[in-house]
């Protein structure tokens, strides 16, 4: 009887984790669909902690602490942590996800090598596979945690000839894994540190070439990852639910992966071996005599003011200046004085998936402003001023006309096609990739000099006065 | 390949399984407006914490003096229950600003 209410809850959660993530994917009814999964994950826990076992002490107070100081931390970090903040917040989460899997699969290695349980050869494999991609999940988001939040710099981590070091590595890494399976319960735990480290390895080297405006693939891959490692944890124990789960993480991911890499018009392979900005060199490089041509405040708010559509383009820049808020203020000024505000959001801005929509959310943009990245092509057109917010690549002409620079053939927005253009920038710097942007030096752009937040606020009183 | 056939044959409900949601995954996640993507990453972020389970199971399946698979089962619940938790309290979060600003 218990058996088969057991069995009832995992198929509840199963169908509240598919169902959930289906509702996740439409705007109206994501809440629900995010509450959906919780109570699906709620239910299957709480059927493993009362489903009968053979053999065990069950060991209640040891579970109850991992739930505790676990859910606790996880509370704590969800609630405190700033908005701003989230793409490297999903990225830790998503690292102990794959640190959960790999810490199964070495419980169950080292029954194995004790002698206290065996294995089947099948069985071994996907241990081993467990193990590999949860460790690679773990030190890969790691990794893009510390890039994310600024305190590593990708050419802190890269090295010469990163790419040969990385198929190197993933070689060892899988000959340890051949090496493991021929020996079977003879190689010992020796074997499986080396092959515990070299996987570790494998996951910090394999992100670290990738960096800038690659980020976003990066983060969905490491994502569909640890939703493989879970369901491969699910195999081991022979339970459906962590497999269903983790398979449909592992959709998601790919399909945010495919999403990412189609917006930049490159292939996921271009985008692991990398190189963004190195591959640079063919490039025109053409700005050399060039003059970028300056606003003053006073020039850009009377264009605003005036105007009767305005297009924000934002980037990474807002996020890295926090100038969402003032945005939201010029937005709302603009409004008031009968100016249609609309929002064009590059599918690749910012630093993960669907990182500009987050970071307007926060500061009460209401989305039906933000236009995807065709819906704002076809409205530049009829746009009288384009501002650029802290924004690149995703403007870049290059990306259409320049066969030797390295965005040629990603989509971007056609900012150039609206009557002017105002960016906001500190400085002449390329960007995040290290191209050079022709746009800067176009005729209908303007350049309005310093920081992101500072000078909208500088637009906002203008405005203001007006 | 005797002993993979065997395991072919012993997994063949979960190896179904496994298929079948490979394409239902697909299918119910396929079309994802922009402004979701990073509540359905970080959504389906917090289901990855499902390995909890195992970890749980590992805990209720061990001796009460294996120190090691204790210790090991430990540290799993608090790295899958910080998934779970975090993950789930992000994405709503995130998801009630978005919310807020339905006209």
């Amino acid at each position: 009887m218990l058996i088969s209410l057991i069995n009832l809850s995992y198929l509840i959660g199963a169908v509240a984790f598919v169902w959930g993530l289906r509702l996740l994917s439409s705007p109206d009814t994501a809440r629900r669909g995010n509450i959906l999964a919780s109570i699906g994950m709620g239910i299957a826990i709480l059927a493993t902690l009362v489903a009968p076992i053979s053999g065990g002490d069950n060991n209640y107070l040891w579970i109850l602490i991992g739930l505790v100081v676990g859910g606790g931390i996880g509370w704590v970090a969800a609630k405190r942590i700033a908005m701003t903040a989230m793409p490297q917040m999903v990225s830790v989460f998503n690292g102990l996800g794959g640190a959960c899997a790999t810490v199964l699969a070495l419980a169950e290695l080292f029954k194995y090598y004790d002698g206290t349980m065996t294995m089947g050869l099948g069985q071994l494999g996907i241990v081993l596979f467990t193990l590999l991609i949860g460790a690679v999940s773990f030190t890969g988001s790691m990794l893009a945690f510390g890039k994310l939040d600024g305190r590593i710099k990708d050419k802190h981590v890269i090295l010469p000839g990163h790419t040969i070091i990385n198929i190197i590595l993933l070689v060892v890494v899988l000959a340890l894994a051949v090496w493991l399976m021929i020996q079977g319960s003879a190689a010992g735990t020796g074997l499986m540190v080396v092959f515990l480290v070299a996987s570790l390895l494998y996951g910090f080297s394999f992100v670290a070439p990738i960096g800038g405006a690659d980020m976003p693939v990066v983060i969905s891959l490491l994502n569909s990852f640890t939703g493989l490692s879970a369901a491969a944890a699910g195999l081991i124990y022979g339970n459906q639910i962590m497999l269903v789960g983790g398979i449909l993480v592992g959709a998601a991911g790919t399909i945010l992966t495919v999403l990412m890499c189609d917006a930049m018009n490159r292939s996921l392979l271009n985008v692991i071996i990398g190189g963004f900005g190195s591959a640079g060199g063919g490039s025109k490089g053409e700005s050399g005599d060039q003059v970028a041509k300056e606003a003053t405040v006073t020039d850009a708010s009377i264009q605003l003011f005036y105007a009767n559509s305005v297009m924000f383009v934002p980037g990474y820049g807002l996020a890295v200046a926090q100038a969402q808020k003032a945005l939201k203020e010029l937005d709302d000024l603009l409004e008031g004085n009968n100016v249609d505000v609309k929002y064009a959001i590059h599918p690749v801005a910012g630093r993960m998936p669907g990182h500009m929509n987050v970071l307007l959310a926060e500061a009460d943009v209401p989305y039906p402003k933000l236009l995807d990245l065709e819906d704002a092509n076809a409205a530049l057109k009829d746009t009288d001023t384009v501002v650029i917010v802290g924004a690149n690549d995703v403007v870049n002409p290059a990306a259409l006309d320049d066969p030797g620079s390295p965005i040629y053939g990603m989509p971007v927005l056609e900012v150039w096609n609206a009557k002017n253009i105002i960016v906001l920038k500190r400085s002449m710097s390329p960007g995040y990739a290290g191209i050079q942007n022709p746009l800067f030096f176009h005729e209908k752009n303007r350049m309005l000099f310093g920081d992101a937040k500072d000078s909208i606020q500088k637009l906002v009183q203008e405005v203001k006065n007006m | 390949m005797d002993t993979v056939l065997q395991f072919f044959n012993e997994q063949l409900i979960m190896i179904y399984l496994l298929i079948f949601t490979i394409i239902l995954g697909f299918e119910v996640i396929s079309k994802v407006p922009t402004v979701l993507h990073t509540p359905l990453m970080s959504g389906a972020n917090a289901v990855s914490g499902v390995v909890i389970i195992g970890a749980i199971l590992l805990i209720r399946q061990a001796d009460s003096g294996d120190v090691l698979q204790l210790g090991l089962g430990t540290l799993g619940v608090i790295l899958g229950m910080t998934n779970v938790i975090g993950g789930f309290a992000v994405t709503d979060r995130m998801l009630e600003m978005f919310k807020k600003k339905k006209k």
